[in-house]
């Protein structure tokens, strides 16, 4: 595939796919919480961005509306909620993180190239592009979960949750023009109320444990101690 | 079809009635009768499954087929006698000061907004729309694991949070890549719906409902509770209040369970490799097998009971990973005892509990001589769920140790191994609380156990006779699974 034979949509696309993994690889090796959200606020607005695209060049007016609702849940509402549970607990560092960086790192870069390996029957279907947006939306899937592994901080674990939905939502934009709208609509309801939701949870592990930091719960195991 | 719409628009109205109503001390009662309405609507829809068949709305947005009939009047029969236990069971919460009005308010709201989210799973037509549900669920149920605010049940709802939400968002990605597939073969908003998909099944290229499947089972399996994915279960189970033990175990479960079967309906008929089969026996008999071992080790009342439903629900998603007519039957039929039966156990495990002040083991004793009722329930209960005849898990257990006999006869001795294991890490826990004398202070407390005599009487009935309308549902259903008929 030469990338400049293709047409100016497929082109962005690709280019649209590089952007949110790499924001994903930024993420991921961040820790400092302030920067984090704003990494995250970045990749929402990027996603934004491909939606608005992909409404304009395939002429899918209801995507338009997808592009609203992650607009304002994901690079205004979470970033803002986030940013100011890090101000209130005046905890802008997330130490923990920083220890094994290098681990972290090689390990969201293998877990790209897995991506790539599981999806590669798709290339009988389709063309190459579509391998590369769906590959880098698995991997934004997957970093989001080596996010919430690697990281102590109950921000940075919600952080990450959201995160994953973008790599899902990328998906559905890039290979399915969007899912049906009964559908998206009760995708966006969802991650709204999950957002609602570990406001209070902020509310209630700030006042139980008086901290954030989700390594404190830790009283429910097998283990007898 | 009025009667689809009714399931849906009653808890709905309970939700909005609950939410918004002031507080009111007859909040349970109004509870038991919203289920009780819905129950009468899911009976109606029944009655007409029962007349014309399977049903498909004229906009093809609910299915009723005689897979999910059968789940849909169990759910709302479970919904029902569980908010017939809640009503007394919270009340004494509130008056050992564990809760507040509001929270109150917003266990009763919720309560309601479970019920829906499982309504919507069983009825819609539409994949994606089953994926909603399934998230609303948890977002239902979230609030409820931490509804005593101890840090304790915090963590508990925060690591159910977590893990299911990062867990079921695996399953909208197969569910994106179902869809995906689907538009290879034709477009527009209907390729996501089921009965659309199962039409065109073979058309589906196989290798990518291959990979949608394993994204699937990971995501829906998380809320089975599929080792090693559990985590949560037994933490939420034993740190919400007890009548949300009940519906998850007896139909939250069930519910992804179903959500599993309906997707490998789909693989199965797009590719021959059994692989989604392979699958779901070897995560069902690795839960099944690390259920039974970890009954051994409880201390925590509840905890002991949510490892018996990961062992149960491991061996349903064994039996269904096997395929055959006769274990699909098997698991269908599991799927309906098992639900009824445990949730009549945290019923009574639930007034143990009270009675006791305590969900420690140790200090549960003398349960019979305090409160013969309660006693006898939790050991009937758990004989059982132990697969004792001539009660219906026996029946359901014997079908799917019959049929791993005859399709991969070298699993069988793990199979029964589990068994055995299960059968004494629950009776060495059982034993010492039921029997013995009581301890001094111990006073019997208001309970109803009409739920429990119900549940267990129907279970017996189910393990003497299956009536005809429900077996031939159980036929069809398995007609529709695997391809053929048991009998």
């Amino acid at each position: 595939m030469n990338i400049e034979q293709t047409d100016f949509y497929t082109q962005a696309i690709l280019s649209m796919a590089a952007l949110v993994g790499l924001t994903s690889f930024l993420m991921l090796g961040q820790g400092r919480l302030l920067r984090l959200i704003f990494v995250f606020a970045v990749q929402g607005f990027l996603l934004t961005l491909t939606t608005v695209l992909a409404a304009y060049s395939l002429n899918n007016p209801h995507l338009y509306i997808s592009a609203i609702l992650t607009l304002v849940l994901k690079v205004i509402f979470i970033p803002w909620m986030l940013r100011r549970e890090v101000l209130l607990m005046n905890t802008q560092r997330d130490v923990q993180a920083l220890k094994n960086k290098t681990v972290v790192m090689l390990g969201g870069a293998s877990l790209m190239v897995f991506s790539y390996y599981v999806l590669h029957p798709i290339v009988q279907t389709t063309s190459p592009v579509m391998l590369n947006a769906l590959a880098v939306s698995l991997s934004v899937v997957l970093l989001g979960m080596l996010l919430m592994i690697s990281h102590r901080q109950a921000v940075a674990h919600v952080v990450g949750f959201m995160s994953i939905e973008n790599g899902l939502f990328f998906a559905a934009i890039v290979a399915t023009k969007g899912m049906p709208m009964v559908v998206e609509l009760g995708v966006a309801f969802d991650v709204l109320v999950a957002a609602v939701l570990f406001g209070i949870f902020f509310l209630h592990i700030r006042t139980s444990i008086d901290s954030l930091d989700v390594d404190l719960l830790n009283k429910l195991n097998e283990v007898d101690k | 079809m009025i009667a689809v719409y009714l399931v849906l628009l009653i808890p709905l109205a309970g939700i909005v009635f609950f939410a918004l109503g002031g507080h009111r001390d007859d909040m349970g009662k109004l509870n038991v009768r919203f289920n009780a309405i819905c129950l009468l609507a899911t009976i109606w829809l029944a009655v007409n499954v029962l007349n014309q068949g399977t049903i498909l709305s004229d906009n093809k947005a609910f299915l009723i087929d005689p897979f999910n009939v059968y789940l849909i009047v169990l759910t709302a029969f479970v919904g029902l006698t569980t908010s017939i236990f809640s009503a007394p069971y919270m009340a004494h919460e509130k008056e050992l000061g564990k809760l507040t009005d509001n929270r109150l308010k917003l266990y009763y709201s919720m309560y309601q907004g479970f019920m829906l989210a499982m309504y919507l799973v069983l009825t819609t037509n539409n994949m994606g729309i089953m994926w909603v549900a399934m998230e609303g669920a948890t977002l239902a149920t979230v609030m409820l694991v931490s509804l005593y605010r101890t840090p304790e049940s915090i963590e508990a709802a925060w690591k159910y949070f977590i893990l299911c939400g990062v867990g079921i968002a695996q399953a909208l990605f197969g569910t994106i890549l179902l869809y995906y597939a689907a538009m290879q073969i034709g477009d527009g908003e209907s390729s996501l719906l089921w009965s659309v998909l199962y039409e065109n099944a073979s058309k589906l290229n196989p290798e990518i409902l291959e990979i949608a499947f394993v994204f699937m089972l990971v995501g829906y399996g998380t809320k089975i509770g599929l080792v090693p994915l559990h985590n949560w279960l037994p933490d939420a189970h034993s740190e919400g209040p007890t009548p949300m033990s009940a519906v998850l175990s007896g139909l939250l479960l069930n519910d992804a369970l179903y959500a599993v079967v309906r997707n490998k309906m789909l693989v199965d008929g797009a590719s021959h490799s059994h692989i989604a089969g392979y699958l779901m026996m070897g995560f069902g008999l690795l839960s099944f097998l690390v259920g039974a071992l970890f009954l051994h080790r409880q201390k925590d009342i509840k905890r002991l009971f949510s490892y018996s439903s990961i062992e149960h629900m491991g061996m349903m998603t064994f039996a269904f990973g096997i395929g055959g007519p006769m274990a699909t039957f098997a698991a269908l039929l599991h799927m309906t005892v098992h639900s009824l039966t445990k949730s009549a156990i945290f019923v009574t495990v639930g007034h143990a509990s009270q009675l006791a002040g305590t969900q420690s083991m140790d200090k549960i004793r003398g349960l019979i001589k305090t409160q013969p009722k309660v006693g006898w329930g939790l050991l009937i209960g758990t004989l059982a769920i132990a697969g004792f005849p001539p009660f219906g898990v026996f029946t359901s257990e014997f079908l799917v140790l019959l049929a791993t006999m005859h399709s991969y006869p070298w699993l069988a001795p793990l199979l029964l191994l589990g068994i055995g294991i299960a059968f004494a890490g629950l009776f060495r826990h059982i034993q010492p609380m039921v029997y013995g004398d009581k301890p001094e202070g111990q006073q019997p407390v208001k309970a109803n156990l009409w739920p429990v005599i119900i549940h267990l009487g129907l279970v017996l009935w189910l393990g003497l006779a299956i009536p005809e309308f429900l077996a031939n549902w159980f036929s069809q259903a398995t007609l529709l699974i695997s391809g053929s008929t048991p009998l």
